[in-house]
């Protein structure tokens, strides 16, 4: 039997029986299924009613080996449609691979019934199903990977702008504490951010104020030395506050070059210097 | 010839750049530049970049030298409006644009400005 | 100015399958005049952005390409750019190969050193080009020709 014919018989069997496998296979799914919060009834029903028609068509496309072939794009498309909400609704990879597999048992009875005559065929054709579906599960658990690596991303990006809060100190002063270890991944965007606020309060001096980090190494500080120049390039200014003595010796062991960045060591020296440079002064009453 | 227009209000001219400008464009308002300076007796030029997202080297040396040519002429220049992910290109490309000042935002040039001729 | 009358430029670099085996799809664009150099930074950018570089990422690649295309053309004579799509399992980048028949670069140290402020280097730029992409290569071969291969992936 060539692959073709193995592929014709079973697009055969399967919308033959189409009705019954879909039956056996629900009623095996919603035993397996102990929370029914997560996925319910009627969208089980769906999706296997869904998953058996576009997996019959698929079948019928000949390829039975390779699940990347275009006649498989339509099962494909549905099976990432099903892992990504199963992803969001809290689901198991496991639970879901188990959508797929648990399809073998109700196709084998009718592989069986049909192919009783010959063997070989029937052990063929089994096998070939199996390892199509083993494939197929294998595809929801990386789409549910994938996923899920999509809300961590997420959630980290969400975390990144919690982390750069920004305090507008008075007119045209800006206070952005950095708080945490930065990498330099982490400190390319919060540098990102820093200017982009600049531009959004259109403030005259950001002041950076570094006591929430505990290190920093070379590349932090010439990214926080990058971050200054753009910033005068821009038309603001920078000034940088909360550095410790640890970190005041690291920079210079390190060699970067403060000469023309004004430190401080606190944010309120910082606050008087840039209320000074934007012409304004507090005046004590009385 | 497409050329990019140049505004004036009171002894200030008034460049906003909008297009992706081709080198002989932008060589084109380097020269309309200095020689409206001259016609209009002008003392400030404010160029407003908040449009460009991108500041290569010939730009960026067209602005210096602009600024510089205005100085000789007894002019100010400022540019406003430039891009964070400019401002980071450029500082990675090791560009300073030295001798010209800049500005957040046009309202503010014009105070930059304001504050230095008389 | 020694232009081939195709657009093919006559010189034989193996940048030009450097990234061969991440290579997708490639893209060949005439770098002859001013407006190649604006259509090219039109065209690295909608790439930057079908790829989601932010926008920092995209700024500085389309940065790149102008100053590499400027240079094809103000010192190479003009040539071509070749786009890449290129794919390393799951990383995605975009590969530019420049490309021209002009005088080659007899000092390639001497260029890769920033060209702008010091006065030093020789005004091409590439130190600065190099800071901007992840993957920088350069095959000059003066009297022959000069290529130009920077590659920036999605991060």
């Amino acid at each position: 039997m060539t692959t073709q014919d193995y592929a014709n018989r079973i697009s055969q069997i399967i919308q033959e029986h189409e009705a019954d496998i879909g039956a056996e296979w629900v009623a095996q799914l919603e035993a397996l299924t102990v929370r029914t919060n997560v996925v319910s009834k009627e969208q089980l029903r769906r999706h296997c009613q869904q998953f058996l028609t576009a997996f019959a068509r698929g079948t019928r496309g000949g390829e039975l080996q390779n699940i990347e072939h275009r006649s498989w794009d339509e099962v494909r498309d549905l099976l990432a449609e099903i892992s990504s909400s199963r992803a969001k609704a809290g689901s198991t990879p496991s639970e879901t691979a188990s959508f797929v597999f648990s399809l073998k048992q109700p196709l084998f009875v009718r592989l069986n019934e049909g192919m009783a005559g010959d063997p070989a065929a029937l052990a063929g054709a089994s096998w070939t199903i199996s390892s199509l579906l083993d494939k197929l599960g294998l595809y929801t658990i990386e789409v549910f990977q994938r996923a899920r690596d999509q809300i961590i991303v997420r959630q980290q990006q969400e975390l990144l702008e919690l982390s750069t809060p920004v305090v507008k100190l008075w007119n045209g002063i800006l206070a952005l504490p950095l708080i945490g270890t930065l990498d330099s991944a982490r400190t390319q965007v919060v540098m990102e951010n820093i200017l982009q606020k600049i531009v959004d309060t259109g403030a005259a001096i950001a002041i950076i104020d570094i006591t929430g980090v505990p290190t920093v190494d070379t590349l932090v500080a010439q990214h926080l030395m990058k971050t200054i120049a753009a910033a005068r390039l821009m038309g603001a200014d920078c000034i940088i506050s909360g550095i410790r003595p640890q970190i005041a010796q690291t920079i210079v062991h390190l060699g970067v070059n403060l000469e023309d960045v004004t430190t401080k060591a606190s944010l309120a020296d910082a606050f008087v210097v840039a209320l000074e440079r934007t012409g304004t002064s507090i005046v004590k009453k009385g | 010839m497409e050329r990019i227009p140049i505004l004036r209000m009171g002894d200030l001219l008034l460049v906003t750049i909008q297009v992706d400008m081709h080198d002989r464009l932008a060589m084109t308002l380097q020269d309309d530049l200095t020689e409206r300076i001259v016609r209009d007796n002008a003392k400030g030029v404010l160029i407003d970049i908040s449009a460009l997202d991108l500041v290569d080297s010939f730009i960026g040396r067209m602005i210096s030298n602009t600024a510089a040519m205005a100085r000789v002429l007894d002019a100010q220049t400022v540019v406003v409006g430039m891009q964070p992910a400019v401002a980071i290109t450029l500082v990675e490309l090791g560009l300073t644009l030295h001798g010209v000042k800049t500005a957040l935002n046009v309202e503010k040039g014009m105070a930059l400005l304001g504050k230095n001729h008389f | 100015m020694s232009a081939a009358l195709n657009n093919a430029v006559a010189f034989d670099t193996a940048l030009l399958e450097l990234h061969a085996r991440l290579r997708t799809a490639r893209t060949t664009l005439p770098l002859r005049s001013d407006e190649d150099v604006v259509g090219l930074r039109r065209h690295v950018r909608e790439r930057a952005v079908a790829l989601a570089l932010s926008l920092v990422d995209q700024t500085k690649l389309v940065t790149a390409a102008s100053e590499l295309a400027r240079n094809t053309i103000k010192y190479g004579g003009g040539g071509e750019v070749h786009l890449d799509a290129l794919e390393d399992g799951f990383k995605r980048g975009i590969g530019l190969i420049f490309v021209d028949n002009g005088p080659g670069i007899a000092d390639l140290d001497m260029a890769l050193r920033d060209g702008y402020t010091t006065g030093g280097g020789l005004g091409l730029g590439l130190g600065g080009s190099k800071r901007l992409v992840d993957e920088f290569d350069i095959d000059s071969r003066p009297g022959e020709g000069t290529a130009v291969s920077v590659v920036k992936w999605k991060r």
